[in-house]
């Protein structure tokens, strides 16, 4: 006999003896405790100038999620604002001498962000991982374009050795394995994924990982409200056992999105009155169609001449993707596409380089984002001068780019060959990312109902605040794991067995309300072969097995002063008990023996003594309560007869 | 409920409606009952020797085969998950009541947009409530079918509606077909737009491979099927029982995604419905057939008439267009698409990404256009229109190819050219929809002297893909509509035109409730954490654990979960009387069996250990007696059974018991 190890003994261990993770202790098919592990320097958050919207496009998710023995790695993202080694996350968290597919079971990218996917051909080609990485399909389809892109940048542009090439961007993207939202995956036999909108960019989704009962959300980022063309973040009431959520916007509660969208064209169009240029720098997809949809739809209503390009390439063939993947948008932008498709501009058009110079009021929207090179940097070159002209940065710039500079404040730009820039355009910041703010973060966790959230891609301080809202209103706890710190959650899970449906209509049978005061107890005998659990009737149990039932049979004398007949002692006994044992079936057989349930009574004659009467009461072990309780209420006697009875 | 399609063949008995006013159709005779009676000429007109119903178009509502899954444990749950119906192909049979009282459907799994056409009826007439559940594109083009019909049908109001011919007596009279129509009393008018609308409102959207919790008691998953854009095969499971629904499956190569055969695997029972209708005809042959008629006519200077729906093949169509239309010589020849969903379906199909095959999504990642009828669109060799109205009328050239709807040619535009190009032996009407027969189609357009050609294109399985399905995917068992157990009657030696396999498929008729051939002897349940702690294993045999376990059962929302006992309330103190009834033991309460058996010998030794003494045993017939001389107490002993006879001292039957039970195995 061995006794079972409790389901809740947890083995967990640090990142630096990996090939212990997971090992479940115990015969459960899921006994097993999960962790989270912060990649080193992941939820770091970057110092920047700016208070509210810091964080979009830059730091580098990266989380390792161990669960029921499976590892999970969750995005694969790149650092923006460093050009060495510290550009990616250092693997080697993750096993020191293991081959990386030996280790994980899967990857999974959240969207096509690079500060979410930009590592991956390095971590698949460089590194060397051989197994599933799982996106959604617009991410698959948009994400090799930037990661080319980014590519050009580092390595043509800047000339950077050591960097992934186009091939390793293709053999990487080979291994891709697509998702639609809400399909289950089946990674392997245990573990399943599954993903949910999340608004954020296009193609942007959360996942569910699962093994057994066991399961963890990972939001990536995602937006809980609808923006122009997409819709907001929706996941069911999955009750993961941790909800792993971004909180860029913890404390904030953003001021309409109206506000600053009235404000942005207010900008834009007092400039182009002036005869001003407007310079937008944007990334390819995202914020770009957004701003786009927003001034085709003024240019519109307003009538406006001016105009607007955006700069030819990625940003051109990104609107296709939206046309084409319109399912992923909102829903107004879906149920309106026949009729007019949102991102076929009338008044947008590709930008050429010779336009730079032309004459009169313009807008242009040109890459990249951050001023930090490309097609953004030369016209920003060329605009820069002249006081009628603006640029609005939409989103964050991390230190180091001319968009940082320009936003901190600086005037005057060294450029290359010692050449000053002197800066006399409008610089203007505008936050449009598509993060959730501290409402929404609250309303995913309120719509999932996990047992406890983990705070990620945010600021310490403002995640100290959120977590104590989350454990004061949801009453679950909240981590905020300090980089590379490891969390490990002890989890109880229940244990999934099969019951024999004889058993449990049995049971059911007897009464579907459960009385609070008296519950009856299902008996039944579990069978444990391999991973097989089933609970079947006893009787079953021991048919399968093969066993036969040992009958155990006890039977006591009773004996009794009556010096009446046999039969009347049976009459009396029968009247004694039937008057007090209500609840029980008491029978008076015609042989003259009685039954109380399956107990059986006879009196008999006591062989020297005729004034004594022998009761025999017999009872099988399964009425042991019963028999037991007879024999002792007949020792007391027999209540007087009742009159007329001798 | 396992799809609503609708029988659209009862309009072949009706008159085309015609988009302009035709002199033919309106100028023919009406016919009359051979006793001269003309009461019927009203309603009732011939042409060529057939008679037809001069009325707004009817259909026949589905017909339903009721299939009782062996749950009951479904009824008593709070929301109970009833029956699962499996819309009947099969015709003919009498039956005078409705099958099923559709208010006690709780769900309706849609798979495929053409087996949802008679949504609108159930939704909004029957007293149905329940859920609907389908894919994405099968709704849009679901939505974009109604659409197209219920347009079709409204935009050319007729006053009649003809009712006097469904009289029973009367009826027997004519001739037929429409003498042997069946249930002629419940054929329905056309749905309203605001029907359609309100019975979509109903759908819930859903993807393949999503598992979908049905009250806590059956988990249905849609997968791909492989026929068309979201068209799903389901899989219905609990968590030890599985039947798949396999309906209008492809495993051709056409634009959807391929068939998900491996996901069928391990099924008890196999439903298989929606084999192809036309199991003689290859589908790679037809298009090149439909290619060489259409290339003939059109170089002869005739004009070529598709009629067919706004979604589907036409799309495969379009593409093999594509490649063709050079080579072939045809860059010159206009191309024209007319319905009033024209557009949408062109517009839907380049949006599905996610649900095409591998080489379309490809091409969406570039990103281009999944289908190259955008670029026939944008070359203009392809042109759309809402109908023959408006803008057409001014582009229309001839000799051209048209493709339109309703294969039916009942209504539609398709009925205008038919009367149009009918009296031209230079044109060609060419049937690539196999719902109709053609011959019947044409009938009220007859004497015709354009050419007809017949290339049904049904891409579903045929016979000898179902059997190396079967083989792949080896259900216990297959259940099917009797048609596919035998060979069709127009072919009776053909017994390759039958399902084939083993054990031989269940078939269900019309009317007719099938019970499922499997029991159900497990289901799912959760042993709480606390309670799996104090669960005592022990190793019966090798790899073979015990553990009884005794437990407080909780069913809610037909989830089962197994909670620790409660402990024991302690007695109270003295506040309260004690009555006799509280000691009185309550019977449920069940000890666990007993198994093994008793060594005597050991137990002997066993009691002398205990401080009994003077035991003496006797061996019986079939095992012994153990005599407690001293205590008058007598044990017998037998392989399967002990006997404890004592004098009434509880004292000492406690300590037997015990001692007894320490040789045998609890259950």
């Amino acid at each position: 006999m061995r006794s079972f190890p409790s389901p809740r003994a947890l083995q967990a261990r640090g990142p630096e003896c990996p090939g212990g993770l997971g090992q479940a202790a115990g015969p459960w098919p899921s006994g097993r405790g999960q962790r989270a592990v912060g990649e080193g320097r992941v939820w770091q958050h970057l110092p920047g100038p700016v208070p509210a919207g810091a964080g979009q496009d830059v730091g580098r998710s990266c989380i390792l999620v161990s669960i029921g023995g499976k590892n999970v790695m969750l995005d694969c993202g790149m650092h923006m604002g460093f050009n060495d080694d510290r550009r990616f996350p250092d693997f080697s968290y993750i096993t020191r001498n293991g081959r990386l597919t030996d280790f994980l079971d899967c990857v999974i990218i959240s969207h096509f962000h690079l500060d979410h996917c930009g590592a991956l051909p390095y971590f698949s080609e460089m590194v060397g991982y051989d197994g599933p990485i799982y996106m959604t399909h617009p991410t698959q389809a948009i994400c090799p374009i930037l990661l080319e892109d980014y590519r050009k940048i580092a390595v043509d542009k800047k000339g950077e050795a050591n960097f992934f090439t186009s091939q390793m961007i293709k053999d990487c993207m080979k291994k891709v394995v697509a998702v639609r939202l809400h399909q289950t995956v089946q990674v392997d036999e245990e573990l399943q994924i599954k993903a949910y909108y999340a608004g954020h960019v296009l193609g942007a989704a959360m996942f569910q990982i699962k093994v057994g009962s066991e399961s963890v959300v990972y939001t990536g980022d995602y937006n809980m409200t609808p923006d122009r063309h997409l819709g907001a973040a929706w996941i069911d009431k999955c009750r993961p056992n941790l909800l792993i959520t971004e909180s860029t916007y913890a404390t904030t509660i953003r001021d309409s999105k109206r506000c600053r969208e009235r404000d942005f064209l207010k900008k834009v169009h007092e400039t182009v009155e002036r005869g001003g240029k407007v310079l937008i720098p944007v990334f390819a997809l995202g914020r770009a169609q957004e701003l786009c949809i927003l001034l085709e739809t003024f240019w519109e209503r307003m009538n406006l001449k001016a105009p607007i390009y955006f700069s030819t390439g990625l940003t051109e063939k990104a609107n296709h993707y939206y046309k084409l993947f319109i399912t992923w948008t909102n829903q107004k932008i879906r149920k309106t596409f026949v009729q007019r498709n949102m991102f076929e501009f009338k008044h947008i058009k590709a930008f050429d380089r010779a336009f730079a110079d032309n004459p009169g009021p313009m807008v242009v929207f040109a890459t990249p984002g951050m001023l930090h090179a490309g097609q953004s940097l030369q016209i920003f070159r060329k605009w820069a001068g002249n006081e009628k002209n603006m640029v609005i940065m939409p989103g964050y710039c991390v230190q180091g780019t001319v968009g940082h500079k320009i936003l901190s404040g600086q005037r005057k730009l060294e450029m290359e060959g010692r050449q000053v820039l002197e800066i006399r355009m409008q610089v203007e910041y505008m936050s449009f990312s598509a993060h959730a703010d501290a409402k929404g973060i609250m309303q995913l966790v309120g719509q999932a109902e996990p047992e406890s959230v983990l705070l990620v891609h945010g600021e310490a301080k403002k995640m100290e605040f959120l977590k104590q809202k989350i454990e004061q209103e949801f009453r679950v706890s909240c981590y905020m794991p300090a980089n590379g710190e490891t969390v490990t959650l002890p989890t109880s899970p229940s244990i999934p067995v099969g019951i024999s449906l004889g058993l449990l209509k049995r049971e059911m049978a007897q009464g579907l309300l459960p009385d609070a005061k008296k519950p009856r107890l299902l008996h039944g005998t579990l069978i444990m072969k391999d991973s097989n659990f089933r609970l079947v009737s006893s009787e079953q149990a021991l048919k399968e097995l093969g066993l036969a039932e040992h009958q155990l049979r006890f039977t006591c004398r009773v004996h009794l002063h009556d010096s009446r007949k046999e039969q009347e002692t049976a009459m009396r006994v029968y009247s004694h008990l039937k008057s007090l044992l209500k609840d029980h079936c008491v029978q008076h057989l015609p042989d003259g023996s009685v039954t109380v349930e399956s107990i059986l009574i006879q009196a008999a004659a006591h062989s020297e003594d005729p004034g004594t009467k022998v009761l025999l009461v017999s009872w099988t072990y399964q009425d042991e309560e019963l028999g037991s309780y007879l024999t002792s209420l007949l020792k007391k006697g027999l209540p007087p007869a009742p009159s007329g009875g001798s | 409920m396992l799809d609503c399609g609708l029988d659209m063949t009862s309009t072949l008995n009706f008159l085309p409606l015609p988009l302009v006013q035709s002199p033919r159709l309106s100028n023919l005779p009406g016919w009359s009952l051979k006793d001269g009676n003309v009461f019927l000429d009203k309603e009732l007109k011939e042409c060529s020797g057939h008679v037809f119903v001069d009325s707004v178009p009817e259909f026949c509502l589905p017909e339903y085969v009721y299939v009782p899954f062996a749950v009951p444990e479904w009824k008593k749950g709070r929301k109970p998950m009833k029956d699962v119906v499996i819309e009947g192909s099969s015709k003919g049979g009498e039956f005078e009541t409705e099958l099923i009282d559709l208010s006690t459907v709780d769900v309706i799994l849609i798979s495929n947009y053409h087996c949802m056409m008679a949504l609108p009826y159930i939704t909004e007439h029957t007293g149905f409530t329940g859920t609907v559940y389908a894919t994405e594109p099968t709704v849009q083009i679901g939505r974009l079918l109604m659409e197209e019909l219920v347009n079709f049908i409204e935009r050319v109001p007729k006053a009649q509606s003809a009712s006097l011919w469904k009289n029973k007596d009367i009826q027997r009279l004519l001739p037929s077909p429409l003498k042997d129509a069946v249930e002629v009393s419940t054929w329905r008018r056309c749905y309203t737009m605001q029907e359609v609308n309100s019975a979509l409102s109903k759908i819930q959207l859903v993807g393949y491979s999503q598992k979908i919790e049905l009250f806590g008691a059956v988990q249905v998953t849609p997968l791909s099927s492989g026929y068309a854009l979201g068209s799903s095969n389901w899989i219905i499971q609990s968590h030890y029982e599985k039947v798949s629904y396999v309906s209008g499956s492809s495993l051709l190569t056409t634009h959807p995604q391929p068939m998900d055969q491996a996901s069928l695997k391990n099924s008890d029972v196999l439903v298989l419905t929606g084999l192809t209708q036309i199991p003689t005809a290859n589908p790679d042959g037809m298009v090149g057939e439909f290619f060489s008629n259409l290339a003939l006519t059109v170089r002869n200077g005739g004009n070529v008439l598709v009629p067919c729906y706004p979604s589907g093949v036409i799309y495969d169509l379009l593409e093999c267009l594509y490649q063709y239309i050079d080579s072939a010589g045809l860059s010159s020849i206009p191309f024209y698409f007319i319905s009033p969903v024209a557009n949408s379906s062109l517009e839907f199909s380049q949006i599905f990404a996610e649900w095409l095959c591998h080489n379309k999504q490809t091409k969406v990642y570039l990103p281009e256009p999944p289908f190259p009828h955008a670029e026939l669109i944008q070359t203009n060799k392809l042109k759309h229109y809402p109908s023959i109205h408006g803008d057409f009328s001014n582009d229309f050239r001839q000799p051209c190819v048209v493709f339109t709807g309703h294969p039916s040619l009942r209504f539609g535009d398709v009925v205008h050219f038919m009367e149009l190009w009918g009296k031209s032996s230079l044109n060609t009407v060419i049937f690539t929809e196999p719902d109709f027969s053609y011959l019947e189609a044409l009938a009220p357009y007859q004497p015709l002297a354009m050419k007809c050609i017949y290339c049904p294109i049904d891409t579903r399985l045929n016979f000898i893909q179902v059997s190396k399905l079967l083989k792949e995917v080896q259900p216990l068992h297959v259940v099917c509509p009797e048609q596919y157990t035998q060979p069709p009657p127009a072919q009776a030696h053909r017994m390759d035109l039958m399902i084939d396999c083993q054990p031989p498929p269940m078939s269900y008729r019309r009317a007719e409730v099938l019970a499922l051939p499997f029991k159900r002897r497990y289901e799912k349940i959760e042993i709480m954490p606390e309670l799996a702690d104090s669960l005592v294993p022990m190793e019966i045999k090798p790899g073979i654990s015990l553990a009884t376990v005794s437990a407080v059962l909780h069913t809610k929302d037909n989830k089962h979960v197994l909670q620790p006992p409660p402990r024991p309330i302690q007695p109270t103190g003295g506040k309260k009387r004690k009555r006799v009834t509280d000691d009185i033991p309550d019977c449920k309460v069940l000890k666990p069996l007993l198994s093994g058996s008793i060594p005597v010998e050991q137990f002997v030794q066993t009691l002398e250990k205990h401080g009994f003494s003077d035991i003496k045993v006797e061996d019986t017939a079939k095992g012994h007696i153990v005599l407690l001389q001293e205590a008058e107490t007598l044990i017998q002993i037998e392989e399967d059974s002990t006997h404890i006879i004592c004098d009434n001292d509880e004292m000492l039957r406690v300590r037997l018991r015990d001692l007894v039970l320490k040789f045998l195995q609890k259950f």
